[in-house]
């Protein structure tokens, strides 16, 4: 069986919401009846085959080719599965993601992994803000899962993160971490200001010095233990984190947010 | 059955079942991690009085461990899943979470979950740190000499209690001798412990006492010196016996335990005063599992 396939058509002007075009709500259709699907697109809701071409049988692995910025909710509470995004995708990719594998080769805006329960998402390109943050006025962020982002991301990565992991070879920029109450966030790039604002626990990760706020103190160089299972951890995934000559497990170790609970932490690799 | 000159009698050894658990200590060195491993499975060789059977399995190599430092693997077995867990946690806590440089982690994935440093977080006095990692919870514990990281469960499974065989020997020294190489040979089988001193116990037990209060005592009809006293199982040439206890995860553990251990013996043979290979048999009273010596030895 042949991968379910939308190629997109032309790049809509208006956003689209992908959110019915996810494996576990394809499973039981046939190809014709997907294409009879209806999606939201600006305030017209257009038939599946009218904004995408559609190949293959195959819903438990779709394939989005052709994508575009302007494409939302693309694996939305996708709950087992795979979906590989060929191009750029939109805000809220993976929100509230429960299982399965989601794959991006491009860049990806807005609350990416928003409020993620579990499963693997993959950005090959950059991110906007919120990356595995939580929805404006929610208390929690991504609950759960793994996310791998290979290039740069935005503003307030993990912003109320709850549990997982994000995993950023490039750079993040302000605000990472901030209102975290557990989880790891690992930079390899550069990270921006106010790292950890009002974190109350969990761990940043970092291979590079950060500015940090007077609200974390330096609790000194240490040699941790659980660093070689973290990083053992990340050998299986296709990612500058699997390779062993990057990993450390002697790091200095900040405390903080102090203004907060205070019992975060930023390591950084020495 | 004479295998060598050494006579297997037609018995069988009695088991019963037991629960047991597995955990990895490791260390800074391997002598560390022993050190901790050997405390943890001291004062454990028999349930009667110390609430648990407890052994080191086997040494580990660093690529064996999560960490990636040497190790040590410790089995503990006891009669109930209550006991294991409340003697896993006391003995974690203080020959493992004391021990310098130490970390202990889960020695059995499946089987039912049950607390190894979960509860032992506590002595972190809040500053302790939860990490989950591939779906396992560890627990990072701030301690003087850096952090205790601990995994917070491990497996409880379905186990054996008890396997056994005696070694009848023409003296003490014979029969010790005899025994240090069974057990040379028995350490080297994985998932079963041989829990007393050294392995070897030289006071078997039998069922029941004729003073109320004991549940066990001493097995009198292989007691050389009461030969001419009780109903002995001994001949006249025998001076000394010596038992091999065998916990084990299975049957199949067990059995391949004695084997090894009773080939061993075996191979030193009459020429050395081992004279016959015998078990704890004690008319079913005591458990389920048989093991019968002539089947092992086949």
């Amino acid at each position: 069986m042949s991968a379910l396939t939308f190629t997109l058509k032309q790049h809509p002007d208006q956003r689209v919401d992908m959110s019915p075009l996810v494996c576990q709500k394809l499973a039981t259709l046939s190809v014709a009846d997907i294409a009879a699907l209806t999606l939201q697109n600006g305030k017209r809701s257009p038939r599946v085959d009218a904004l995408f071409t559609i190949t293959g049988t195959d819903t438990q692995n779709i394939v989005i080719k052709n994508s575009s910025d302007k494409l939302d909710f693309i694996g939305k509470e996708l709950d087992g599965g795979c979906i590989t995004v060929e191009g750029d995708a939109g805000a809220y990719l993976g929100i509230g993601m429960q299982a399965g594998d989601l794959k991006v080769t491009g860049n990806v805006g807005l609350y990416a992994a928003c409020e993620m329960k579990k499963g693997y998402l993959e950005i090959s390109g950059n991110v906007g803000d919120f990356l595995g943050g939580a929805l404006p006025g929610n208390k929690m962020g991504m609950k759960g899962g793994t996310v791998l982002v290979k290039g740069n991301a935005g503003e307030r990565v993990g912003d109320h993160l709850r549990r997982g992991t994000i995993l950023i070879e490039g750079d993040a920029g302000d605000y990472c971490g901030s209102r975290m109450t557990a989880g790891t966030i690992a930079v390899m790039g550069k990270t921006g200001r106010y790292l950890g604002y009002a974190m109350r626990r969990g761990t940043l990760l970092l291979w590079q010095q950060p500015t940090l706020s007077a609200s974390f103190n330096d609790c000194g160089t240490h040699t941790l233990g659980f660093l070689p299972i973290l990083f053992a951890s990340y050998k299986k995934f296709n990612s500058k984190f699997a390779d062993a000559g990057l990993a450390f497990n002697r790091a200095q170790r900040y405390a903080g947010d102090m203004s907060e609970m205070g019992k975060g932490e930023v390591l950084v690799k020495r | 059955m004479i295998i060598n000159g050494v006579s297997i009698d037609a018995t069988f050894a009695e088991a019963f079942p037991m629960k047991a658990t597995r955990a990895i200590i490791t260390a800074h060195n391997e002598k560390w991690a022993m050190i901790s491993a050997q405390a943890m499975t001291g004062f454990a060789t028999s349930v009667i009085a110390c609430g648990c059977e407890a052994g080191i399995d086997r040494v580990l190599d660093p690529s064996e461990t999560p960490d990636g430092r040497p190790g040590v693997a410790v089995m503990i077995f006891a009669m109930g899943g209550k006991g294991l867990a409340k003697q896993l946690e006391t003995r974690a806590g203080q020959c493992v979470l004391t021990s310098p440089t130490s970390a202990l982690f889960a020695g059995i994935d499946g089987g039912i979950r049950i607390p190894l440093g979960k509860n032992l977080r506590y002595f972190g006095d809040g500053f302790q740190i939860a990490k989950v990692i591939d779906g396992k919870r560890y627990w990072r514990i701030p301690v003087m000499d850096g952090e205790f990281l601990t995994e917070a469960t491990t497996g409880q499974v379905d186990a054996i209690g008890g396997g056994n065989f005696l070694v009848l020997a023409e003296s003490q020294e014979q029969a010790l001798t005899a025994c240090e190489a069974a057990i040379e040979e028995m350490r080297k089988i994985p998932n079963v412990i041989m829990p007393f001193p050294g392995g070897v116990v030289r006071s078997g037990s039998k069922v029941g006492s004729k003073y109320a209060s004991l549940g066990a005592s001493t097995n009198d009809a292989f007691c050389p010196t009461l030969k001419g006293a009780t109903k002995t199982e001994l001949s006249p040439e025998i001076e000394s016996v010596m038992e091999i206890v065998i916990d084990g995860l299975s049957q199949e553990d067990i059995n391949k335990a004695m084997r090894v251990g009773i080939q061993a013996v075996c191979d030193l043979g009459a020429a050395n005063g081992i004279k016959r290979i015998s078990a704890g048999n004690y008319g079913g009273k005591l458990g389920p599992f048989h093991f019968h010596l002539q089947e092992i030895m086949a």
